[in-house]
């Protein structure tokens, strides 16, 4: 066997590879749930049931999407430059944050201005979380893998504060149930993020958000400044440097935006979902990690994030509806890990072609500098550092 | 502070480094070789399920069950490695994104907390734990006594791995093989070493350190079950890694540093300083990031044992 880089890689591979990624990923799963004692095929059914097709499934699944398409997107445009924002988590935390102070503290105003004002504060937020990696990362070379990842935990420890171990501004200390199990403060209804009703199902505000954001960095990305230098320097960061480029800013831009993206989840968790600051609804969900997950199954295509966004909000939903005795806990971060898998292996089919050695002696030899897009140099090549 | 309060934080330092420190030590040998694998937290986590839950089926004596429980969770963490060694190694997948894959898989809310929950685990103690020794009958030496001569077993073992791993990486061939694979792969293979051979054998032999490490949350530290009990440690390890500049030597000295930040929490609050408990618990992320900024600005420009192959595969030429 012998693998040759390929030169372009043809459209429907990189449709087919991670839907055949994906169906390796589920056999991978049932071999595991089998091993424990589930029956997979049961298991499996009851979770496409719950996801999909149960009365109210679809509306709880695009629900729980709503927050994967955005820390989806946090991925996306960070990946692709091969920057490696996994800060997403914490960045959503803080967007929560910041979005319940405004929506709280603006709590009579009308409920326009209201929603603005916490999208605008939830987006901040996550920026501003961001930053702090972004920052470093861009002016001292400092790895930004590990400190956004480091924020995660210490954004977690903020909001437990926030709500269990002191009496901040977040906390509920009035009502009699709050005071037996600490609880955040409910937003008024002027707060609450509407939802749009196509037949019996409901589309967040967040959703329709996300999906415009979406089309909006798939514009961006094609059509501005930013997004042609990010794309250069994606494809070669040396090529990037000899036009001109100033790496630095570009970085702390993109880390900028990617965490906005994962803010405006927070903010949509409190707007669209939970009305209050929830660090254990939060903390347990773990939508950040998952928009990673989204992300290199969507191929960091932006577009294609709402599509597994949705397969991924099913799945998440599933979990909670099914949670008991019969569906074991950990499945779906044991699924999620091995589509992450099986989705970086199959970039081997998208980047490479594979001869056989002795009849098939290939095309002639490619240019030793082959151009592949940057999407399959991000998820196979090095991580080239400048 | 007195004697005591710096006696009981090195002690307690020493007994929250030792998972640092052995971890970091498996990841140093992977990255040595020129493979990142960023996925130690869920290697550790299952780690630390699998031997917990063998300690408590395994029958026998407490010794035996709890070598068992050790071992498991090695040939655990060494199987997950093996996983991200063949998708990076032979599919030459991205080695951050596999290594995050790696990460969510054994994460909180994946293969660990699968385990956990189909063996039943809980917060109950287990019937065995790995319990401190008196050496020579000398734990009661003021300082000295606690800190060197009453520590379990496991800590004794991870002061001989420093030794070990330095040895080899300094004074063996294959140690040296290794370090040419991990700075000049080319180089290696021109000379007839196995680049492929060297970086399987180093990045299992990384996750079964990291299988260890979480193995000593569950039968030592805590020692109990909880969902994602490390805590991060996996991703702390992998900063000491840069901190110690890729040294044995100097990583144990991280490794205690970070031990007596995490324990500082638990250690103040015994005596009754009331802090809130987040603040301490935040501490060693926090010193993480500081860590780490104050590392790149003194790398700058310098490498100072950064493996100059690092998370780049290895494409033979052909012709």
């Amino acid at each position: 066997m012998r693998l040759e880089r390929r030169t372009t890689t043809p459209p429907w591979l990189r449709v087919v590879v991670p839907i055949g990624a994906l169906a390796v990923a589920l056999v991978l799963v049932a071999i595991i749930l089998g091993a424990s004692g589930h029956n997979p095929l049961s298991t499996y059914r009851a979770m496409f049931r719950a996801g999909f097709t149960d009365r109210g499934a679809l509306s709880a699944t695009l629900l729980n999407a709503t927050p994967l398409v955005l820390t989806g997107l946090c991925a996306v445009v960070t990946f692709r430059m091969r920057i490696y924002n996994i800060g997403g988590e914490g960045q959503l935390y803080v967007g929560a944050v910041a979005a319940t102070a405004v929506g709280l503290a603006l709590g009579g105003r009308p409920s326009g201005l209201v929603i603005v004002a916490m999208i605008a504060a939830g987006m901040a937020g996550g920026a501003l979380w961001a930053g702090i990696p972004g920052v470093l990362r861009a002016y001292v070379n400092t790895n930004e893998i590990l400190t956004s990842l480091m924020l995660n935990y210490v954004a977690g420890l903020l909001i437990l504060y926030l709500i269990f171990d002191s009496t901040s501004y977040w906390r509920n200390l009035t009502s009699p149930g709050a005071k037996v199990y600490p609880q955040g403060k409910m937003l008024t209804s002027r707060g609450w993020w509407p939802a749009w009703h196509l037949g019996g199902l409901a589309i967040p505000l967040g959703f329709v958000l996300g999906a415009g954001l979406a089309v909006g960095v798939t514009l961006a990305l094609q059509y501005t400044r930013t997004g042609f230098q990010m794309r250069l320097v994606a494809g070669s960061p040396a090529a990037g440097r000899y036009a001109g480029i100033d790496t630095r800013r570009l970085i702390l831009v993109v880390m900028l935006l990617s965490g906005a993206l994962a803010g405006l989840a927070g903010a949509s968790q409190v707007g669209d979902f939970s009305h209050l600051l929830d660090p254990n609804g939060l903390e347990q969900a773990m939508y950040g990690y998952a928009g990673i997950v989204g992300a290199a199954l969507a191929g960091f295509e932006p577009l294609a994030v709402i599509v597994t966004a949705v397969f991924l909000g099913a799945l998440t939903n599933a979990a909670v509806q099914l949670e008991g005795p019969s569906f074991p806990d950990g499945l779906v971060g044991t699924i999620e890990g091995t589509i992450l898998f099986c989705v970086v292996s199959g970039a081997l089919m998208t980047t490479y072609r594979v001869h056989r050695r002795a009849s098939d002696p290939g095309p002639p030899e490619a240019p030793a500098e082959a151009i592949t897009s940057p999407v399959e140099t991000s998820l196979v090549d090095s991580r080239a550092q400048s | 502070m007195n004697h005591n309060v710096i006696v009981t934080l090195v002690v307690a330092g020493i007994a929250y480094g030792t998972p640092l420190l052995i971890a970091g030590l498996g990841e140093l040998l992977t990255e040595r070789s020129g493979v990142l694998n960023l996925g130690i937290e869920g290697m550790m986590l299952v780690g630390a399920a699998t031997a917990f839950w063998v300690s408590k089926v395994v029958g026998g004596p407490a010794w035996f069950a709890l070598l068992v429980a050790a071992a498991a969770a090695m040939a655990s963490g060494a199987a997950m490695a093996l996983v991200f060694a063949v998708v990076c190694i032979t599919f030459r997948a991205n080695q951050v994104v596999t290594g995050l894959a790696l990460a969510i898989f054994g994460g909180s809310i994946g293969l660990s907390s699968y385990l956990a929950s189909s063996g039943k685990l809980t917060k109950a103690a287990g019937p065995h734990q790995i319990r401190a020794l008196n050496v020579l009958g000398l734990k009661g030496l003021p300082i000295v006594g606690p800190i060197l001569f009453h520590e379990d077993v496991v800590v004794y073992a991870s002061w001989a791995l420093v030794v070990l791993v330095a040895l080899y990486l300094y004074t063996t061939r294959l140690g040296l093989h290794l370090r040419a694979v991990g700075e000049q792969p080319q180089a290696a293979d021109s000379m007839g070493i196995s680049v492929t051979l060297y970086r399987y054998t180093h990045t299992v032999v990384g996750g079964a350190f990291a299988g260890a490490a979480g193995a000593y949350y569950s039968l030592a530290l805590t020692p109990s079950w909880s969902n994602g009990l490390t805590a991060g440690a996996g991703w702390i390890a992998l900063g000491l890694v840069i901190f110690a500049f890729w040294r044995p030597g100097l990583l144990m000295a991280g490794a205690y540093l970070f031990g007596i930040v995490t324990s500082l929490g638990f250690t103040l609050q015994a005596r009754g300083v009331t802090l809130p408990p987040e603040l301490f618990a935040a501490l060693p992320y926090v010193m993480t990031v500081i860590v780490l900024v104050l590392t790149s600005s003194i790398l700058s420009g310098r490498r100072l044992g950064s493996p100059a192959a690092l998370a780049q595969f290895y494409e033979r030429e052909e012709h």
